[in-house]
This record gives C-alpha cells, sequence and structure tokens, in this order.
C-alpha cells in the first residue's frame, strides 16, 4: 500500500517539477530608451523587447549576493560585465541585428531574453 | 569643515582660474574655493559634501569640465567585492567542516568508541547541525528562494534539497525516535549526510572562486599597465598632471626608466623602449624624432619629448583592453550545446532523484526508505551543471588574455574557435611578407677600369683588394644618392636611405632635371650623372640576374657611360621563412597574393619557402576577395593575412582575417584577429594558441559532461553514497578551471 502511495506520489512529483520549471509563461516587456533589470534569483523582466536600431540602456540592479549572478553575460553584443552588488550597471546596446538573443550569468545558469524587433 | 578636490580640464590662463572659482563658489552649502592653474587642481571647502554633480554642472556652465574620481573603479569593487566573499567563504567553510568533522567522530561507527560523551548525544548533533545547515548554508538557501520564485532551479537547488531532506529526517528521529521504531527502521539520524555535504560544497566554493580569479587576470595586469600621471610642458613650465587631464597636443616629456603615458609622436630626442607589455615583442624598439610611441610602454634610456596623438578611450591601450573585454564576452559556437543541456539540467536531476527515490522505495530491500533517501539524495548532489557552465569561458577568458600578452588580439570566440580549423592560409605579399619599404640590396659596378678614371683621375690603376672595390661602391652610391636626394620617388628614396645608413657625406648638385619616365640626372662634382632606366636597348648579364630575383634595377650613367647598377627590392622580414615552414609543419597550405608580376613573386615565394603554384600574382587589390572566395569553394578553412587597411574586403570575406603590425590603430573592423607587432611568427602563435585553447575546452566539456553521464546512473544505483558525491562534485568544478588555469603554461 505506502508502495503505492510513494509511486503514486513520485509520478505527481516528477509531473509538478516539470510542469513548475518547464511550462511557465514568461511575459515580454517593452522597452524603449531604458529597461530596469532586477537580478535576484534570475532576471526580471526576463524577456525584454527592445527596438532595432535605437540605443536602449540595460540597467542591471544586482541584489543576489550569489556568486553565480556576479557576471551578466550577452554572448551576442560581446558583453560580460561584472555586476557590483546593490548597484545599478548600465550596459548600453544598440541592436543591429533583428532576432531573439540570449543573455544569462557568467555560468550559463540564469538566462533571460532579448527580443529585436 | 569638507574638503573636496577634483581636477578641471581645459583652463589655459589665469582668468578661467577665476571663473571657475566664482563658478563653484555659487554653488549653495559652498564655503570655498580655490582653483590651481598649475596643478589644474579645485579644493571646495564645504560643511556638508557636495553633490558630484552639482560641482560637474557648476564648472560645465563656465565651459570647462571637472572631472570626479569616482568613490572607486569597477575594478576596485570587484576586488573589494571578491575579498568579502573569499573570507565569508573560507570562515563558513572551516567552521561548518569543523562541526561536520565533529558529528562524523560522534557517529561514525568506527570512531565512535574514541568520542567524549558530549559528542555522543544526538541532541548535540542536532545542534552543530543546525548550525551547518542556516548559517554554513545560508546563502544556498537564500540563492533557492528567489531563484525558485522565477521558477528557476541551479545548483543551490539541488545542495539545497539533498542537504534539507537529510537535516529533516535526522531531526525528526532525534525527536521522534518512536515513529520509526514502529517502522522497524532504525534510529540513527544522518547529520554526518547534511553537515559533510555542506562543508565539502562550501570548500569547493572556496577553492573555486579562488581559481576563477585566476582566470581574469590578464586583464587586471592590462588595466594595471595604465601610468598614473604625465609630465606635461604648459606654459614652458613642466608640471605633473594625472593621466585624464592629458589632451591631445600636449608636449610630454619622459625621463629614462619612466613609464610612457599615452600615445603619441616623438618630437624631440630618442630613446630606445621597451614595448614587450603591449605587443609582446621582447627586443627593445629604438625610437627617434618622427616615430610613434606607444602608452603604458616603459622608456629605457633615453630622455624625449613627445606630443600626444590620442589619450582616454582612444589610446592603444585602450583599444587593446575594449577588445580583450568584447571577446571575454563572446560565446564559441562549441559552447551552444552545453548552454542548451545546462538549461534543462536541474530539473531533469530533480526528476531523477525523484524516480531514484521512488524506485529504491518500491523494488529495494526492505527498510528501503533509508536507502531511497541517501540515494536520492546522493543523485542531487553529484549532478553538477556549473562544470558544464564553466568548461568554455574558463578557457577562452585564459586563452585570449594569453594572447594580448603577445600581442595577438582576438576578436571573438568564434573567432579562435575557427583558427584551430585553418586549412589554407593566404599571405598578402607587400608589408605583410616583405617590410614593405623598397631597400637596396644590390650595388655593382659595370667597367671597374673605367668607372675609376672618372672619379680618380689620379690613381691609374685599379685599387687592390676588397676595400678598393668597397671604396667604389661607395663613390657610386654617393653620387646616385646625391642626384636621388632632389627626386621625390620611393626608389630613390631607398638609394638615399642606403647612403645615410652607410653614413656616407652627400655632394651637391647642380642642374638637376628630372626626366619624365626615364630618371633623374645632374651635375655632381662637375661630372654629368644619370640615374633611371636603362637608356639603350642592350641586355646586360648582370641586371638581368637581378630581375629574375624579383628585383628592380637603376642604372647609373656617370658621363653618358654605364657606370654601375643598382638592385632595389622590398625584402622580406627576417621571420617569413621559418613562419611559413611552422605553418606547414602544422599542415596547413600556405599561399602568397600580389599585384606584383609572376617574376618578382616567384622570386620572393622561393626566398620564403611558398610553393610556386601558391602564387597568386597580378591579381588587383579588388580581385582578392574573390581570390578568397575561391580558396574557400572547397570547404576549406580559409585565413587571409593583411595589414588591414588595403585588405579589408579579403580579410572579411576569409573565415579568419589576420590584420598584423597596424601601428597603434588595433581595433580592425575586418579582422578577426590583430597582431600587434610585425612579427610574423605571431601568425604561427595565433594559430597555436588557437588550438591549445580548443584543446583545453574539449578536454574540459569531455569532463564535464562525462562526469555527470557517468556518475548520476552510478549515484542512482546506489553504488556512492552521498558524502562521496559530494567530495566529487566539489572536485569536479575546480579540476576544470585548472584545466583552464593550465594553458598560461601553454607554448604557443
Amino acid at each position: 500500500m505506502d508502495k503505492m502511495i510513494v509511486s503514486i506520489f513520485g509520478v505527481i512529483s516528477i509531473l509538478f517539477t516539470y510542469w513548475f520549471f518547464f511550462m511557465k509563461k514568461v511575459n515580454t516587456v517593452f522597452a524603449t530608451d531604458e529597461v530596469n533589470i532586477l537580478v535576484d534569483g534570475g532576471y526580471k523582466p526576463e524577456r525584454i523587447a527592445i527596438p532595432y536600431g535605437k540605443t536602449t540602456k540595460l540597467v542591471f540592479h544586482r541584489k543576489d549576493s550569489s556568486s553565480c549572478l556576479e557576471e551578466v553575460v550577452i554572448a551576442d553584443f560581446k558583453v560580460r560585465k561584472f555586476l557590483p552588488l546593490n548597484e545599478k550597471t548600465e550596459i548600453e546596446i544598440n541592436p543591429t541585428k533583428k532576432g531573439e538573443f540570449d543573455f544569462s550569468c557568467g555560468m550559463g545558469m540564469f538566462h533571460g531574453k532579448l527580443i529585436i524587433a | 569643515m569638507n574638503k573636496q578636490t577634483f581636477a578641471i580640464k581645459g583652463m589655459h590662463c589665469a582668468s578661467c582660474v577665476y571663473t571657475n572659482e566664482k563658478a563653484l563658489k555659487s554653488i549653495l552649502g559652498v564655503k570655498d574655493a580655490v582653483v590651481n592653474l598649475t596643478t589644474g587642481k579645485a579644493t571646495l571647502t564645504s560643511d556638508t559634501p557636495v553633490e558630484k554633480n552639482k560641482i560637474i554642472d557648476a564648472v560645465a556652465s563656465v565651459g570647462y569640465q571637472a572631472l570626479i574620481e569616482n568613490e572607486g573603479t569597477l575594478d576596485e569593487k570587484i576586488k573589494t567585492e571578491k575579498i568579502k566573499e573569499l573570507k565569508d567563504l573560507q570562515i563558513k567553510t572551516t567552521v561548518s567542516l569543523i562541526l561536520a568533522g565533529l558529528v562524523v567522530w560522534g557517529s561514525f561507527p568506527g570512531l565512535l568508541n574514541t568520542s567524549p560523551d558530549i559528542l555522543k548525544n544526538m541532541l548535540n548533533h542536532f545542534f552543530l547541525a543546525s548550525i551547518v545547515q542556516f548559517w554554513g548554508a545560508y546563502d544556498f538557501y537564500k540563492a533557492t528562494i528567489s531563484s525558485l520564485k522565477h521558477r528557476i532551479a541551479n545548483m543551490d537547488t539541488l545542495v539545497v534539497i539533498g542537504t534539507t531532506v537529510a537535516y529533516l529526517y535526522s531531526t525528526a528521529v532525534v525527536f521522534y525516535p518512536g515513529f520509526f521504531e514502529r517502522l522497524n527502521l532504525k534510529v540513527e539520524p544522518y547529520f554526518d549526510v547534511s553537515t559533510v555535504i555542506i562543508g565539502l560544497i562550501l570548500l569547493g566554493r572556496f577553492l573555486e572562486a579562488q581559481a576563477k580569479a585566476g582566470t581574469g587576470e590578464a586583464i587586471k595586469k592590462l588595466i594595471g599597465l595604465q601610468a598614473k600621471t604625465a609630465r606635461v610642458i604648459r606654459n614652458k613650465k613642466e608640471i605633473d598632471i594625472s593621466i585624464d587631464e592629458v589632451v591631445a597636443g600636449d608636449l610630454i616629456r619622459v625621463r629614462p626608466g619612466e613609464k610612457i603615458p599615452v600615445d603619441g609622436i616623438i618630437v624631440e630626442g630618442e630613446s630606445a623602449i621597451d614595448e614587450s607589455m603591449v605587443t609582446g615583442e621582447s627586443m627593445p624598439a629604438s625610437k627617434y624624432k618622427g616615430d610613434t610611441v606607444i602608452g603604458a610602454t616603459m622608456n629605457k634610456s633615453g630622455s624625449f619629448i613627445y606630443k600626444a596623438t590620442k589619450v582616454g578611450k582612444d589610446t592603444m591601450l585602450a583599444q587593446i583592453i575594449k577588445l580583450v573585454e568584447e571577446a571575454q564576452g563572446s560565446k564559441a559556437p562549441i559552447q551552444r550545446l552545453a548552454d542548451i543541456i545546462s538549461s534543462y539540467f536541474v530539473p531533469i536531476v530533480i526528476m531523477l532523484a525523484i524516480a531514484t527515490f521512488v524506485g529504491w522505495y518500491v523494488f529495494g530491500p526492505s527498510g528501503g526508505l533509508i536507502f531511497a533517501m541517501l540515494n536520492s539524495i546522493a543523485v542531487l548532489i553529484i549532478a553538477c551543471p556549473c562544470a558544464m557552465g564553466l568548461a568554455t569561458p574558463t578557457a577562452i577568458m585564459v586563452g585570449t588574455g594569453i594572447g594580448a600578452q603577445h600581442g595577438i588580439l582576438i576578436k571573438d570566440a568564434e573567432s579562435l574557435e575557427t583558427a584551430h580549423k585553418i586549412k589554407t592560409i593566404i599571405f598578402d605579399k607587400t608589408g605583410t611578407l616583405t617590410k614593405g619599404q623598397p631597400e637596396v640590396t644590390d650595388i655593382v659596378l659595370i667597367d671597374k677600369a673605367r668607372y675609376q678614371k672618372f672619379f680618380d683621375g689620379k690613381q691609374k690603376t685599379l685599387p687592390a683588394g676588397r676595400q678598393g672595390a668597397n671604396n667604389l661602391v661607395s663613390s657610386l652610391l654617393n653620387l646616385s644618392a646625391s642626384i636621388e636626394k632632389n627626386s621625390e620617388h620611393p626608389l630613390g628614396e631607398a638609394v638615399v636611405n642606403k647612403a645615410q645608413e652607410e653614413k656616407l657625406k652627400l655632394s651637391k648638385v647642380i642642374k638637376f632635371k628630372s626626366i619624365t619616365g626615364k630618371g633623374v640626372e645632374g651635375q655632381v662634382d662637375g661630372k654629368k650623372v644619370y640615374v633611371g632606366k636603362l637608356l639603350n636597348d642592350l641586355s646586360i648579364k648582370e641586371a638581368d640576374k637581378l630581375k629574375n630575383q624579383g628585383k628592380t634595377v637603376v642604372y647609373v650613367y656617370v658621363e653618358d657611360k654605364l657606370a654601375g647598377l643598382i638592385a632595389i627590392a622590398d625584402t622580406v622580414k627576417e621571420t617569413a621563412r621559418e613562419a611559413i615552414q611552422q605553418l606547414q609543419n602544422l599542415r596547413i597550405n600556405v599561399f602568397m597574393i600580389t599585384g606584383d608580376n609572376r617574376q618578382t613573386a616567384q622570386a620572393i615565394a622561393h626566398i620564403v619557402g611558398i610553393k610556386k603554384e601558391n602564387v597568386l600574382a597580378e591579381v588587383l587589390p579588388e580581385e582578392k576577395e574573390k581570390k578568397v572566395k575561391e580558396l574557400k569553394r572547397n570547404n576549406q578553412i580559409v585565413a587571409f593575412v593583411g595589414d588591414g587597411i588595403n585588405d579589408a574586403p579579403a580579410l572579411a570575406s576569409s573565415d579568419v582575417g589576420i590584420a598584423m603590425g597596424t601601428g597603434t590603430d588595433v581595433a580592425i573592423e575586418a579582422a578577426g584577429i590583430t597582431l600587434v607587432n610585425k612579427n610574423l611568427m605571431s601568425v604561427v602563435s595565433a594559430i597555436k594558441l588557437s588550438k591549445q585553447t580548443m584543446k583545453t575546452i574539449k578536454l574540459n566539456l569531455f569532463w564535464a559532461f562525462a562526469y555527470n553521464i557517468v556518475l548520476i546512473p552510478v549515484a542512482m544505483m546506489g553504488w556512492i553514497s552521498p558524502i562521496l558525491a559530494s567530495g566529487a562534485m566539489a572536485i569536479s568544478s575546480i579540476s576544470v578551471i585548472t584545466n583552464s588555469l593550465f594553458l598560461k603554461k601553454a607554448n604557443i
């Protein structure tokens, strides 16, 4: 009986884990000149749409002391920047290509997306 | 009373002082403002510190610029933060490991008998483990909670789930032993598991943080090269000012042993300068009036004055730093797969851990709860996504850093990756394989006896021995150079340079005449001298021989009679032959491309060791790009090596564009790799560096993937204890970083 319960509970837990991590909906934030991105256990907002051909300022505000999030990498724009704790770090981007570009922490564990249209 | 001192840029006269003082005094709260013209500094006195913006605005309102230093540069902030992080980690690691040691001493069957009674008490274990769990692992919890809010899981999540399960189970055992007895389970807490795991993972983090600091060392070194002050000459006075205040056009004095502050051109004096820190060239460079000097290099012997041409972010060093930073921010294509996997990795491991628990509980031996719990903890703990995430970036950081130290600037990780696959390399001839400046290579006397008669009437016979012949050669050179001094032809310049090199004193020329398309003539020491093309159609054996070697021959006539020949050629760089040999040893097919005629091109190719069939001669500049594309057609990875200025389209159309010796402008858009020095061996070094870096990356990725692919199933099968799992995990990421750091020892 207990084995049955554990099995059912296990399957439900696996499904829950899948749903919780892989099926989240992410809203896209549209930014024009400047966008504040909170760095705390991830990036908030996570999906940011910025205009093509116009300089947009990404202001990263790191509140997470974990060293995982100490650097932000926007590889397609060749940016790897250290984000001092509890400070705002500005990164200016002038997109000359359209598409979806990933940004992440230094080790690639936390991700965000820049959408350029 | 509060005092603030800062620099003001743009002041030239006493009235500037007055205007600035007035503007500063008008800021609310400022008691006094003193501006010093000589030092270019202002001191404000106020009750409370004046806001930075207010000062900048006040100074700007009268047309100047206040340079107020930030509280600390980013570099200093990083340093402070890192020191704090390391110190915290050190304390937490030490305390956690000691406490874990005590718990193990008091609970491990073999050691239990030797421990004092106080350590045998389970309640005490609970207290010790609680400290480790909530103080030692505090940061893990914090990171887990904030990332779960974003529905993200990372390394910390795995550690937190694993150790919390062990901790809560053990706590329940301590406080409700009866419940476990009723389930026929041993009343045995697993505080040793939770504490040792946390202790070892903290130790891993500590060592990882220390090692990681080493990967970014090169850029710190580059930043550290920057001089702090400059001794400028203003209003005929020499003053020491901060490097930020130097403007283009400033005259700067540099004494022996001093660092050159910014880029510029020598206007007075000469010296030998050690440029190795920027160009990677180990021999000091001799610099004279009119030569370019590079900021951050070291003046060795002489004292000189130079005019600043590039300051601030335009200096070569600033451009190099920017390039290296950008390269370190880019991603190598090889990293893509690791990126995709690591973004799904942690949730999958959590699912596998749940499956392990269920599997062991349902199918395991009796009392399966313990096995189920310990094995699922082992799965959570052994998984190491960090190693995958660190494999490529750490190697790229070290690789680009080493490159910069050798004068090899890599634009992005992709170029570094592509360079190891180069199968074909095309060298532009002029200025790349050769020095790009025509030089006199041979001087031939046609008729020694007759020639001597013209210039040394007293002497009836030819001077005997080598010395005599040398004197005649010098006389011919002297005559030609005296005439050519008046011409503006590049070949003429080569003749004059040769005469200067030989320290010959040139004679006065009268009746100088330039004959278009032919040459130049004039009277030197009363004799008619012509230098230029052959004046009749006769073929001269010596001239033909020189022409076959790809040299240009000019004919020297004295009193309308041919006296000698001067051969001029663009000479090959000393390192060309060795570099091409080494590239060929690396099984790279080496080509040469040039606009020169085939004869000249073949001659140069022969000297440097390029195969006859690999010479692309008589190619117009606009056709170079087409040739590159043709060679790329066979799916070959093609590199083009050029000067970066005239070859931009060819550089851009190749797979890896290599620009070399571009002076102080190193940001060549079309080039994937820029070589700061003119040494052709740097091309070999760049390819070797790429090969070494890729080798490191591949080994890192193999290790990181193999580790997880092998050890996660091992943990699921219950073949590894959670404590061993945490040890393996800690070693895994450190070994990846250490392997990247080994690149520093690579022989490139």
